[in-house]
């Protein structure tokens, strides 16, 4: 098994200490299959037990790795040191959100985002447990699947310049979830929604840079499910002033 | 343990430069000023043969002149970019449903295209280009 050397620069923080983040360099002796996240993995137990950062599964499921490698949105846990250029490799906490300590972030806006948006199935009326299951078609399912991949690891607001010049922006991944659940056969409440993303600071935010979607290491495409929203958003507000008697 | 979360600024005015990604978002954008020259040109040569033989000359010129032509290329350059990558996303805003599935991206790129080359033809012909 080959080993290389190599220079891992990371962002570390303080707060208790420091005012703002200062960069540490670190010589890593990497093994040829490793991932960004083994290397700070062998920092943290072997050169300095003081580095933070956020892991779970180590197979990009749970979405708690993401950080800027090279500048780039990614997984830690699915970026392959050998995938890289060759040299020093930046490691910082995901670009748009703020630093709550080294490689972590404060994720508190998006939970409220996501809170927002209702990402769970509201039916028209509530069932008995007795009555037994919703049920659903593989058609039906096939309708929003791509959308329910997300793992909410937040590569897509790392990526995209409008969340970071309007943090008001609901963003890419809550607003996939909003359509994920829009079109969702079992699902009725579009409407309630509707009032939070077919806003300012819901999808018409957006001017389809496409940055999150080329970042998701799920192919949610959330750029496409908030061009998707966009259009329904438009032939709703059509139907409304040319069919008024349509809207129930 | 106190908290004491940092925020890093995005450069206001500069932040496109960060990665090609947003630079290509860049160009996407700028090409609708170079479309809109374009048009206002276009106005501008009507108004022009609309006063008469000796404008409608001068406006000719105008454009057959090495600035005129480098202009129609770049003009041509950007609305060909612009045009390019907004159909090669089409498929992802719309969803076309078929059978248990969608139908194919490539098939509603491909049909953006086709429909393009008609329309040109068709001016062309009614220009008498062709
Ligand atoms: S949409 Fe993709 S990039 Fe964004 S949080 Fe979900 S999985 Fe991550
Ligand atoms: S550690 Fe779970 S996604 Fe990387």
């Amino acid at each position: 098994m080959s080993q290389r050397q190599i220079t891992f620069e990371i962002l570390r923080y303080d707060p208790e200490t420091e005012t703002e983040p200062r960069f540490q360099a670190y010589c890593v002796p990497c093994e040829e299959e490793w991932v960004v996240l083994d290397a700070l993995n062998y920092i943290k137990d072997t050169l300095d037990g003081t580095l933070n950062y956020r892991w779970s599964c180590h197979m990009a499921v749970c979405g708690s790795c993401g950080m800027m490698i090279n500048g780039e949105p990614m997984l830690s846990c699915k970026a392959f040191i050998r995938d890289l250029p060759a040299g020093t490799i930046k490691v910082e906490p995901l670009y748009h959100f703020p630093i709550e300590r080294d490689l972590v972030v404060v994720l508190d806006d998006f939970m409220d985002k996501l809170e927002s948006v209702k990402p769970y199935v509201i039916p028209k009326k509530q069932r008995p447990i007795e009555d037994g299951p919703y049920k659903q078609t593989p058609k039906q399912l096939h309708q929003y699947q791509q959308y329910s991949m997300c793992i909410n690891c937040l590569l897509c607001y790392a990526a995209c310049p409008q969340y970071g010049l309007t943090p008001e922006f609901i963003g890419p991944a809550a607003l996939a979830l909003t359509h994920r659940y829009n079109l969702d056969s079992r699902d009725k409440g579009r409407r309630q929604r509707q009032e939070v993303v077919a806003t300012h600071e819901g999808v018409w935010e957006c001017s389809f840079v496409g940055a999150c979607s080329e970042v998701c290491p799920k192919d949610v495409d959330p750029a496409g499910a908030i061009q998707q929203m966009k259009i329904a958003s438009t032939a709703d507000w059509y139907l409304e002033h040319l069919m008024p008697w349509r809207r129930s | 343990m106190s908290r004491n979360p940092y925020v890093r600024e995005v450069p206001r005015t500069t932040w496109y430069m960060r990665n090609n990604r947003y630079i290509r978002y860049m160009l996407r954008e700028v090409s609708c000023v170079f479309i809109g020259l374009y048009a206002a040109s276009l106005t501008v040569g009507l108004v022009r043969l609309a006063q008469g033989d000796n404008e409608w000359t001068h406006y000719l010129n105008g454009i057959s002149s090495p600035t005129g032509i480098l202009f129609s290329l770049l003009a041509f350059g950007f609305a060909c970019y612009h045009s390019i990558t907004w159909f090669n996303v089409t498929p992802r805003a719309m969803r076309i449903p078929k059978g248990d599935g969608f139908v194919p991206g490539p098939a509603i790129v491909s049909a953006h295209y086709i429909i393009w080359a008609v329309v040109s033809l068709v001016f062309l012909l009614m220009m008498g280009v062709l």
